[in-house]
């Protein structure tokens, strides 16, 4: 029984190790310790990425049930793992040209995810705590490493309140669910549930809590206003780790954390999730228009994705999961590319800040700029794309579930989100620049872009494995 | 049990009137005093609720080391608290509406708990301490069954100290350390040099 019990968060226990082991190791090591830790990191992800796929495939519960696994939580935990690496493999030379290279980077990253990947397994109110404390605690710190910005240190700071602030909320929550179940184990609480005909007042109030913190994790609207703020001051990529894996984790526990002990009271939370999904999709769509700054710009857009994901979860059915699962992966591999190419673009050996520079990039670097409008355009869900689809599934989730308005609003605002994104493929071929770009791209880079592109721009011809696999994952969730 | 409710709402009087007074009051020294006297009491709340070892960590780590944390920044930092207070006023009257409006809605829910629905939880007297220590109680799940949340708290912890360690540490040029492992690995060879002296030409 203790090895069933160790095999079955075996990438947990690799990833623990294997962290403390670069830690210590780092320390002692001087010059090379950033180059140790940061590529030891990478065999490390890869590992434990390896140990995901041969988890034991079962629904028994650990440690007194703290724990839980099933292929939905292992296809999160594939994602978060992959999308780390993705950051691995994009931002050293970053680091170097800023002199940010701190060994702590690497093991911070590390930390926080495995705090995601105790958050997306756990099966218990006070694992589900404390793995996001662990997630977030690591983000505020990389949020304001860069001690020699003061937008960073702002960063940093804004982001440990609000999250702090959040925390509290989802305590308060748990001790009202606690208080009114006495359970704080997913399945007892459910248990528990299935013998009321509704929900009482204060069991409403709890489950509004915690959402409420989970929303504040995913910055859906109301709870967004650290976003922008938080991914300008922070260095690039760390904006890139915030904007691509804590997004994936978040989303991945709120469907969890509803479904799961709550799913049988979905007309209790849709109504709240229907609002947070309204919100971000218009304001998503409004207010990055008025946004120079490319991370700002990317913060909102991302705010705009959180808001389609949560039309999914609104209709609380297997084909908004489905749909959900397929937005997740697209949504990876889109942010991944956007990301990589804006680290690769340098002017006059600056990091692009403003997407007004971008202006005469298509005249120097051809390709560059094809695949960049190609991210656009899938960003925007224009049909060839991968992005396209993305929304497609979520929409006819939506109109399965007789919620026909909010398909509705959320066709209107991507048709007013398209205007940002094609308004930098305007900057990038019309607009008259600067010629003193200079786009650095090694093996790692173009390694990223490649893949990326090749999966968004031909997701069209063959795009029934993912489905497919979306669609086995989301009966495993109910 | 009406001595019991007495203490009771004697010393959560206690608590709610000192965290008011460690938010309002002018000094900050004040405050951390009211924020001491908050633990204490807390503290005392533990111990009605024969959960001693609680009230002892509660004291050991909350007012033995947080607090005189606290009251060591509150004293070396020179922070002109005036000027962070601010603007207090003007934040007052929404920051009081929303207040208001979560207290009305917590009020509704102890309030109007609904009597139609079955009860799904036992609300028990307090747990019998009578067999073992609390202590013993905790010890025994802390290692055992809760094995998994302590290790995640210990990451967490560490974490932390990292966190502390990486934003403020800071190699400032032109500071002598000593360092004792050169300072033993001296030996007379490398100290002291031998040379010719020409004559009437001197060494530089």
């Amino acid at each position: 029984m203790p090895y069933i019990n160790s095999i079955m968060f075996l990438p947990e226990l690799i990833l623990t190790i294997g962290t403390l082991f670069i830690l210590t190791v780092s320390t002692f090591l001087k010059n090379i310790s950033f180059k140790f830790s940061f590529n030891a990191s990478i065999l490390l992800l890869v590992f434990s990425l390896y140990s995901v796929t041969f988890d034991i495939d079962t629904n028994l519960f650990n440690y007194d049930n703290f724990f839980d696994n099933g292929a939905f939580i292992d296809f999160i935990k594939i994602l978060i793992l992959f999308g780390t690496l993705v950051f691995f493999l994009f931002s050293e030379e970053y680091f170097y040209d800023l002199n940010l290279d701190k060994f702590e980077i690497p093991i911070l990253i590390l930390f926080s995810v495995l705090g995601m990947m105790i958050m997306i397994s756990c099966n218990n109110l006070i694992s589900m705590y404390l793995g996001i404390e662990l997630q977030s605690l690591s983000l505020y710190i990389l949020a304001s490493i860069n001690k020699k910005s003061i937008k960073s240190t702002e960063a940093g700071l804004k982001y440990f309140i609000l999250g702090a602030l959040s925390s509290g909320i989802l305590l308060y929550g748990c001790s009202l669910i606690y208080g009114f179940t006495g359970a704080l184990n997913f399945q007892e609480i459910e248990l528990k549930l299935s013998v009321l005909p509704q929900l009482d007042l204060g069991l409403i109030f709890g489950l509004v809590f915690i959402i409420v913190s989970l929303a504040f994790k995913v910055s859906a609207v109301p709870f967004h206003m650290w976003t922008p703020d938080v991914y300008e001051g922070s260095p690039t990529p760390i904006t890139a780790f915030f904007a691509i894996v804590t997004k994936i984790v978040a989303v991945g526990l709120l469907i969890r954390f509803l479904i799961l002990p709550f799913g049988q009271f979905v007309d209790d939370w849709s109504q709240i999730i229907i609002f947070l999904s309204i919100s971000s999709m218009i304001l998503g769509a409004l207010a990055a228009m008025t946004q120079n700054n490319i991370n700002r710009l990317l913060a909102y857009s991302s705010i705009g994705h959180i808001g389609y994901m949560l039309i999914g979860l609104a209709t609380g059915a297997e084909t908004g999961i489905r749909g959900i699962i397929i937005y997740l992966c697209i949504y990876l591999f889109m942010n991944a590319a956007v990301f990589t190419i804006l680290l690769s673009i340098k002017i006059n050996g600056k990091y692009i800040e403003n997407i007004k520079s971008f202006a005469g990039l298509s005249k120097k670097y051809p390709i560059i700029s094809f695949i960049i409008s190609i991210m656009m355009f899938s960003m925007a869900g224009i049909p060839p794309f991968a992005g396209f689809f993305s929304k497609f599934y979520i929409f006819i989730s939506a109109l399965e579930s007789k919620l026909v308005f909010l398909a509705i609003i959320g066709v209107l605002s991507s048709v007013v989100a398209a205007f940002y994104y094609i308004r930098i493929v305007k900057i990038i071929y019309f607009d008259d620049g600067l010629d003193n770009f200079e786009v650095i791209l090694n093996f790692r880079r173009k390694l990223i872009i490649f893949i990326s592109t090749i999966f968004i721009a031909f997701f069209i011809i063959a795009p029934s494995y993912i489905i497919d696999t979306a669609q086995e994952l989301s009966k495993t969730i109910f | 049990m009406f001595i019991f409710s007495v203490i009771f709402y004697f010393f959560a009087f206690i608590i709610v009137a000192s965290s008011i007074m460690v938010i309002s009051s002018r000094d900050p020294i004040h405050s951390v005093l009211y924020l001491i006297l908050s633990f204490v009491t807390s503290a005392i709340l533990f111990v009605t609720l024969g959960a001693e070892f609680l009230a002892m960590i509660l004291i050991v780590v909350y007012v033995g080391a947080v607090a005189v944390l606290f009251l060591f920044v509150v004293m070396m930092l020179d922070i002109n608290f005036v000027k962070i207070k601010e603007g207090f006023l003007s934040y007052l009257p929404i920051a009081l509406l929303i207040s208001a409006c979560l207290v009305t809605e917590l009020i509704i829910i102890f309030i109007s708990k609904n009597k139609l629905l079955p009860e799904i939880v036992n609300y028990s007297d307090l747990p019998d301490f009578s067999s073992k220590s609390n202590t013993k109680d905790i010890g025994n799940v802390l290692y055992t069954d809760y094995f998994y949340l302590f290790q995640i708290s210990g990451l967490i912890l560490l974490v932390a100290m990292i966190g502390s360690i990486v934003l403020t540490l800071r190699t400032r040029p032109g500071v002598k350390k000593q360092n004792i492992a050169e300072q033993v690995f001296v030996s007379t060879k490398s100290r002291i040099i031998k040379k010719k002296v020409p004559l009437r030409k001197g060494i530089k």
